[in-house]
């Protein structure tokens, strides 16, 4: 079993499964949409010059999450 | 909205999907550009229609704005599902990613819940091919229950698979209905059926998100040469603008003033009184012309050099590098692209803030938009920077100067945001979701002759409703007199004092507010004023230079002037779209005040900074 990290939390070039969405209201619905559910897998891409947003590839898309949002993901790096 | 206002011809098709799909493309492909976008092309606001003849039959083709879902959480996605809905079309058309198929067809499930009859269309075939991603189309039919098709909408031909698939009218496909105690659970539900559809029909050789898109981003978004890249990339755009306009402006110009030299003898030659002579020639065709050759040549290369960066993908990697900087003034990273859109035309960055999901960023886009400059005050700026302070129009330095002071104008944007988020719209920055679209090799020659046709008309439409008309009244009131001075005189002695304060004068100060409909006319206006007494008739840059020298302009002046055409109200088009977006006179009036006073105030503290050290 590997151990939960959050979605922001894991580095360029990662690769990780959603265990667990915890963002609800807009955010959740939203994230949803993009197609995020548990089980997916994402991969961080880069982040932004300041840090923060940082992309990620969620279903061949990339998409750039706030660190505030991305950390409401519970993921396991694989 | 909707079609209620024309009626439509034969069976309505609608086109949906994700955003960055091409669907605009294969909308204008089908309909042959018979339609209007917007201003700016590469990006939906609102519905466009368009029509198209297949075999003998008419239909109506809309095109939605893009969406993620029909469950919507921005105002553009809610006018896509409004129309789905209410205006109940014929057929919707969903167009997907080929690369990104399990996402898009999480929109066509939802869309299929919604209508009867739905066709899946399966784009940028080709772009998928190069990536290694195979799709069994029968398999993915069969397993959605409706009909699907490939395509690669950019090019025509491969569109007529799709277009006899709409003629053949298929049959309703099997009602879809996806069970969940709540919204979320039938969501999740509409995502795993998505995934489940794609297992198997869809093969991924490579990766998905291509090295190449991977490397660009690495250095188009990275730590070190992400914020240089962006101002170097503005200031070659500026660089090429400038150049570029150079030659047509003087050709245009010798052209127009050989024009008037002919038309003036025609004048003397029918023997037409001097008054006539005077409106037409001096009023009415002089600013026309001035709009004409010195606005239009940098309007017409600006802006498709603009749409150029758009197509390409480049416009959302701005948003993501400055997402940041917004949180900080409580503000969204998107507004970046309803600020880069404003320069092209601030009404249309305007408009486009409707991709901002939360209403309060949203309001801040809005009102902050014409904080940078639009296409029709580049000129003005080009203008007086090359005289007063770069020598020549085609030295690199004004290029760099211009850079500056698109610098200064953003910087303003954001000092702007941050003022109203701590007072009139207080609040916390909401969440963000923003997807980089991979970067797409844009169609050149298409992006290059639509613009500079689509700008060219429209400045000239501009210049005959506004430009001649504003030369019409400059010519009167420089020429009606009312005890022994002229109107002119009156209105701009009356300004004076206060346009003193600013660093400018009461010339000036009223160009501005007669260029109240189109900005382009602000500098034709002050010519014609200053030269309305006098006639200087050859108009060259050296020419100009001397005489605005001779009306008491300094290098403050330029500088005043420039700040001012930075920063003043926005244009009529501008505010009655504010006042669209916003549904208040309330808003529509801080759109209007904000920027004066920040204007005004900046010019006030420089010219008084002036002052003070000589």
């Amino acid at each position: 079993m590997n151990k939960q990290l959050r979605l922001n939390d894991i580095p360029p070039g990662q690769k990780a499964k959603v265990i667990s969405m915890q963002a609800t209201g807009p955010m959740g619905r939203r994230l949803l949409d993009l197609g995020l559910v548990d089980g997916s897998v994402v991969e961080c891409l880069g982040r932004s010059p300041c840090g923060d947003p940082t992309a990620f590839l969620i279903r061949g898309a990339a998409i750039a999450l706030r660190s505030e949002d991305s950390s409401s993901i519970l993921v396991a790096p694989i | 909205m909707g079609l209620a206002n024309t009626a439509p011809t034969g069976p309505v098709i609608a086109l949906a999907g994700n955003p960055n799909v091409g669907k605009s493309t294969i909308f204008n492909n089908l309909t042959g550009l018979k339609q209007h976008t917007g201003n700016w092309p590469g990006k939906t606001v609102g519905i466009a229609k368009g029509h198209c003849r297949i075999g003998a039959r008419d239909y109506t083709i809309v095109d939605l704005p893009g969406t993620y879902s029909l469950m919507p959480h921005s105002a553009e996605e809610e006018v896509a599902r409004d129309f789905i809905c209410s205006q109940e079309p014929d057929m919707v058309v969903v167009v997907c990613d080929a690369s990104r198929l399990e996402r898009s067809l999480i929109l066509s499930l939802q869309t299929m819940e919604l209508c009867k009859s739905v066709i899946i269309c399966i784009n940028l075939m080709d772009e998928a091919a190069r990536k290694g991603i195979h799709i069994n189309m029968s398999l993915l039919s069969s397993r959605l229950g409706a009909p699907v098709i490939g395509v690669s909408g950019r090019n025509k031909k491969s569109l007529g698979a799709l277009t006899s698939l709409i003629a053949s009218a298929p049959p309703p496909h099997r009602p879809m209905r996806f069970k969940g105690s709540d919204d979320t659970h039938r969501a999740v539900a509409t995502v795993h059926k998505a995934e489940e559809i794609c297992r198997g029909a869809v093969v991924c050789t490579k990766g998905e998100y291509s090295t190449f898109d991977r490397r660009m981003d690495r250095i188009l978004t990275s730590r070190s040469a992400g914020y240089p890249i962006m101002l170097l990339l503005l200031a070659f755009i500026f660089w090429l603008t400038i150049i570029g306009a150079n030659y047509p402006s003087q050709l245009l110009t010798a052209l127009f003033d050989k024009g008037q030299e002919l038309l003036s003898r025609l004048f003397d030659n029918l023997g037409a009184p001097p008054w006539i002579k005077g409106v037409l020639l001096d009023g009415v065709y002089r600013v026309l012309t001035w709009v004409v050759a010195v606005m239009l040549p940098p309007m017409a290369i600006f802006f498709p050099l603009f749409t150029l960066l758009e197509d390409a993908g480049y416009l959302p990697r701005i948003a993501y590098n400055l997402d940041r900087p917004f949180k900080r003034c409580c503000a969204c990273g998107k507004q970046a692209l309803c600020m880069a859109m404003g320069f092209g035309c601030n009404a249309v960055g305007i408009t486009g803030s409707r991709i901002i999901d939360s209403p309060r960023e949203r309001a801040l886009a809005v009102i902050t938009n014409s904080f940078v400059p639009c296409n029709g005050r580049f000129p003005t700026l080009i203008l007086v920077i090359s005289m007063f302070f770069a020598g020549s129009s085609a030295s690199p330095l004004s290029a760099l100067l211009l850079t500056l002071a698109i610098t200064l104008s953003v910087a303003m944007t954001f000092a702007a945001t941050k003022l109203l988020s701590m007072t009139l719209l207080k609040g916390e920055p909401s969440s963000f979701a923003l997807e980089l679209p991979p970067y797409r090799r844009p169609q050149i020659g298409k992006v290059i002759i639509r613009s500079i046709f689509d700008r060219t008309f429209f400045v000239l439409g501009r210049a005959v409703s506004v430009a001649a008309p504003a030369g019409l009244i400059i010519w009167l009131m420089a020429n009606v007199n009312i005890g022994g001075l002229s109107l002119l005189s009156h209105c701009a002695g009356f300004l004076e004092p206060f346009a003193r304060l600013m660093g400018l004068d009461g010339v000036i100060l009223m160009a501005f507010i007669l260029g109240f409909p189109a900005n382009e006319t602000v500098i034709p206006i002050i010519i014609m004023a200053y030269t309305a007494e006098g006639s200087l008739l050859e108009l060259g840059a050296d020419s100009l230079r001397q005489l605005l020298i001779s009306n008491g302009w300094t290098w403050s002046t330029a500088v005043s002037m420039i700040i001012f055409t930075l920063f003043h109200w926005p244009c009529s088009t501008s505010l009655i779209t504010a006042y669209k977006e916003t549904h208040s006179r309330k808003w529509t009036i801080v759109v209007a005040l904000l920027p004066t006073l920040v204007g005004i105030l900046l010019c006030m503290l420089f010219t008084f900074a002036v002052k003070l050290f000589t």
